[in-house]
């Protein structure tokens, strides 16, 4: 069962409030999905740490139905 | 996860420099991220153990729960977990992941 686009961004924003969330369809097919998500929270996290926050975001997702998201996170800066 | 799939996780990583678990062999990924990661440390000469999570269902969700994160491939270096393939993919191309060997000292192309 793919997952929409949407969703995906308003799992993220649940967890991460000031994310900016930008999301590309890879393969326009709602399954294959690139994330660049840009959250002041990651300030002074390592980078494994930063991805998994994102991961526990989406919660049980990850792994499961949503088997292809290429993740990049970034530290927002004001 | 058993104590026995644990104790072989942590063996494989304390026995072995570099290890990746992945989907297949280094010869015969069977994902693409899984082929993205055995690229890059290939193109870097680097010397590693491929595991095959897919011979083993136990090991496939145990490497999950052991390096707590949700997906594979997974790739560790003297024993400490590095990434994903997109964090390393990240490293790779920005050659950090050369700085990170050399540090390691593990031995690769510069």
């Amino acid at each position: 069962m793919p997952m929409e686009q949407t969703e995906i961004e308003k799992l993220i924003k649940a967890s991460l409030p000031d994310a900016q969330v930008e999301i590309i369809d890879l393969a326009g097919d709602n399954n294959h999905f690139s994330a660049h998500v840009i959250s002041s929270a990651f300030e002074g996290k390592s980078r494994i740490q930063q991805h998994k926050m994102v991961y526990e975001a989406l919660g049980d997702k990850m792994g499961g139905i949503l088997h292809a998201l290429a993740l990049k996170t970034s530290i927002k800066k004001d | 996860m058993t104590d026995q799939t644990t104790q072989n996780i942590q063996t494989t990583i304390d026995t072995n420099a570099v290890v990746l678990f992945m989907k297949g062999s280094k010869k015969m990924p069977q994902c693409g991220f899984s082929s993205a990661v055995v690229n890059a440390l290939s193109y870097l000469e680097v010397d590693f153990k491929d595991v095959d999570v897919l011979e083993d269902g136990e090991l496939r969700d145990g490497i999950k729960t052991f390096s707590d994160w949700p997906t594979i491939p997974q790739l560790y270096i003297k024993g400490e977990f590095v990434g994903g393939c997109d964090i390393v993919k990240e490293m790779f191309e920005s050659g950090e992941l050369s700085a990170y060997l050399k540090d390691k000292k593990i031995p690769h192309k510069e």
